[in-house]
């Protein structure tokens, strides 16, 4: 598994190199993402495509409880659900995952085992991050152990912030390393920048190289536990930087925006900015994920909606 | 100078969610006034655009309606009481306003319009004291063979979806939504498709008067095109068709019956008794009828659902229960 391109490998040579390289990016135009990603947001999508993008939609996402007041119970409840979204109509698709708390992951694993649907575990002292690498370390082997498929790591916005980009590139290396099985396999690693921590575009992209370059296989908004969430603007701009990292590198990485997404139209508007930025290539659940709960409930809504051609109602769908 | 000042229209929108939204779809349509000469001609003098609200409208009417539930059914008689009370109070504050609305909308005489102005806010008040008072008429203690408390009380159906009466735009229209929402119900009203102006004023009382937003949302547009959506829609859990004429009504009870809504068919006409004999399959509407005769409880009753709870008194003991 190569952790750096070759084609930048001297980028991440010092602290120096990678400050010179991340700061050497294109400034982001704030207007102009944002009109852009509003101006593709009026797209409407209807009928034969909004089925599908509602179907696409459910297959990407990443089901997640995240609380404190998780219980084995309430998990395995998620995994059933995650599995067979709408039981009254079983041409409905399988969620692409779980998400949830490591000391959870086995909990899942074990409701999941065989259903195709994957374990996500967070990771790194998930939300916050403060907690020394050790500690992260040992958060992630356990995760992997108990069964994980995929890592959310959060990265250190401390580090980020006061400019240690080296230190935070080193952390997903090492986190990286961790996600390795015994058989040789590796969970993938979703990297977090908590985009409403860093203050500005340009920080995104910067956050998104560093992600790509310390060999993220997907990046990821935000944890759904600050005030702001995943945006279409954030979004475009980290679907833009997977787009000039494969033109560069020829490797493909996923993006999965989360938390904030809560109702079928804004999925599928982000779906729309994936299609228009990435191309379909992306359009499939192992390249692009929405983490999210409340959303899976609207797009059944939605396609109870478009099955009955009566509108629906949350006395239909599951109270999670 | 007073003569060179341009006047300044009201752009009417629909009440959704405690906002004033346009609609969804852009659309407009041309109000006019009624008069006894612009009937006879066939067109009366323009009053203003309304939004023409689609199902779309519907949709999100009934979502921020679902939001607005919880808190309105939660609140206590008494606090809803006093928020319908405070209602009667602003519109009082506006009443040359709606009373040139209601004249221009059906073609009344000042006076006649300021009568049924006052009725109006009367009702208000009314159905403002029977919040806190409902509970004890159609509930209470039941008597029962066992060591029980057998207690029912009234609780509110849930959305409920009102078809608001054609004619009378304005007492009509509160006859209808006061006694829904005063039970702890929450209500998408369609306005009259001819005389929408009087509802979507109200909805600006509405918005002033400590109303929750989302508890009472007012859509203008064509009946038939809100209504069908509304009929069928499974999180409404009511629909009131007063305003539907008997083919409309007939359509919308068969689409309610799809998730068990409860239906409150349209009055039957007073004017014309013969027809009630007949009018077992289909109701006559009757929107012209006099909304100024005492409304009785059955609107309050129509949307609420009765919960019996059976408490124990604990064991009878040798001398009997303690209560």
């Amino acid at each position: 598994m190569p952790t750096t391109a070759p084609a930048f490998s001297d980028a991440t040579a010092s602290d120096g190199a990678l400050r010179r390289f991340l700061h050497g990016l294109p400034g982001v135009d704030a207007v102009g993402l944002e009109a852009r990603a509003a101006s593709l947001g009026t797209r409407s999508i209807k009928t034969t495509a909004k089925a599908y993008a509602i179907d696409l939609a459910i297959s990407m996402i990443d089901l997640t409880t995240l609380e404190g007041a998780d219980t084995p119970g309430k998990v395995r409840a998620l995994a059933a659900k995650a599995v067979n979204p709408d039981p009254t109509d079983r041409t409905t698709p399988h969620t692409a995952a779980v998400c949830v708390y490591p000391d959870m992951a086995a909990t899942a694993a074990a409701a999941l085992a065989g259903s195709g649907v994957k374990v996500a575990s967070v990771a790194t002292a998930f939300p916050a991050g403060r907690a020394a690498l050790d500690v992260k370390l040992a958060d992630v082997r356990d995760a992997v152990a108990a069964g994980a498929d995929e890592i959310d790591m959060v990265i250190d916005r401390g580090a980020f912030l006061s400019g240690h980009y080296l230190k935070v590139y080193e952390e997903i290396l090492a986190v990286k390393a961790e996600c390795a099985r015994a058989d040789g396999t590796d969970a993938r690693l979703k990297v977090i920048f908590e985009t409403g921590e860093l203050s500005t575009y340009d920080n995104i992209r910067r956050a998104s190289w560093l992600g790509m370059l310390a060999g993220a296989d997907f990046i990821k908004t935000s944890t759904g536990k600050v005030g702001t969430n995943a945006t279409p603007a954030n979004t475009l701009l980290m679907l833009e930087a997977v787009r000039d990292f494969r033109e560069q590198t020829g490797v493909q990485i996923g993006v999965k925006p989360a938390g904030g997404i809560r109702t079928s139209k804004d999925a599928i508007k982000f779906l729309v900015l994936v299609n228009e930025t990435v191309g379909e290539d992306w359009l499939d659940n192992h390249w692009f994920r929405f983490g999210a709960s409340s959303l899976l409930n609207d797009l059944l809504m939605q396609r109870q909606k478009l099955s009955t051609g009566r509108y629906s109602g949350p006395d239909y769908v599951t109270v999670d | 100078m007073s003569d060179n000042r341009l006047s300044v229209f009201k752009t009417y929108k629909l009440y959704v969610g405690g906002k004033f939204p346009r609609s969804e779809s852009g659309r407009v349509y041309e109000v006019t006034a009624k008069t006894s000469a612009a009937d006879a001609a066939g067109k009366g003098t323009w009053l203003a655009n309304a939004p023409q609200a689609s199902r779309k409208d519907a949709r999100d009417a009934v979502v921020a309606a679902r939001k607005a539930f919880g808190g309105w059914s939660g609140a206590t008689a008494y606090n809803r009481g006093q928020i319908l009370y405070r209602i009667a109070e602003m519109l009082e504050g506006r009443k040359h306003q709606f009373v040139r609305e209601v004249a221009d909308a059906e073609g009344l005489s000042k006076s006649k319009a300021a009568a049924v102005v006052d009725a109006a806010i009367d009702r208000w008040v009314w159905y403002a004291g029977w919040t806190d008072k409902i509970g004890q008429i159609v509930g209470g203690a039941n008597p029962v063979a066992g060591p029980f408390f057998n207690l029912s009380t009234p609780e509110p159906t849930g959305v409920v979806a009102v078809v608001a009466p054609q004619k009378s735009s304005f007492l009509g229209l509160v006859s209808v939504v006061a006694p829904v929402i005063a039970t702890g119900n929450t209500a998408v009203v369609i306005a009259s498709a001819d005389a929408p102006l009087p509802a979507l004023s109200l909805g600006e009382v509405l918005a002033t008067s400590d109303l929750p937003g989302g508890v009472v949302n007012i859509l203008s547009g064509k009946t038939a095109e809100l209504a069908a959506p509304l009929a069928s829609h499974q999180d409404v859990n009511a629909i009131d068709l007063t305003g539907a004429d008997a083919d409309l009504a007939k359509e919308l009870e068969i689409a309610a019956a799809d998730n068990l809504k409860r239906v409150l068919r349209p009055p039957v006409s007073r004017h014309h008794p013969e027809k009630e004999a007949q009018s077992s399959d289909r109701p006559q509407a009757v929107d012209g009828d006099d909304w100024s005769a005492d409304p009785g409880t059955h609107r309050l009753t129509a949307f609420l659902e009765t919960k019996t709870v059976w408490h124990p008194t604990g064991a009878l003991g040798v001398s009997g229960s303690s209560y």
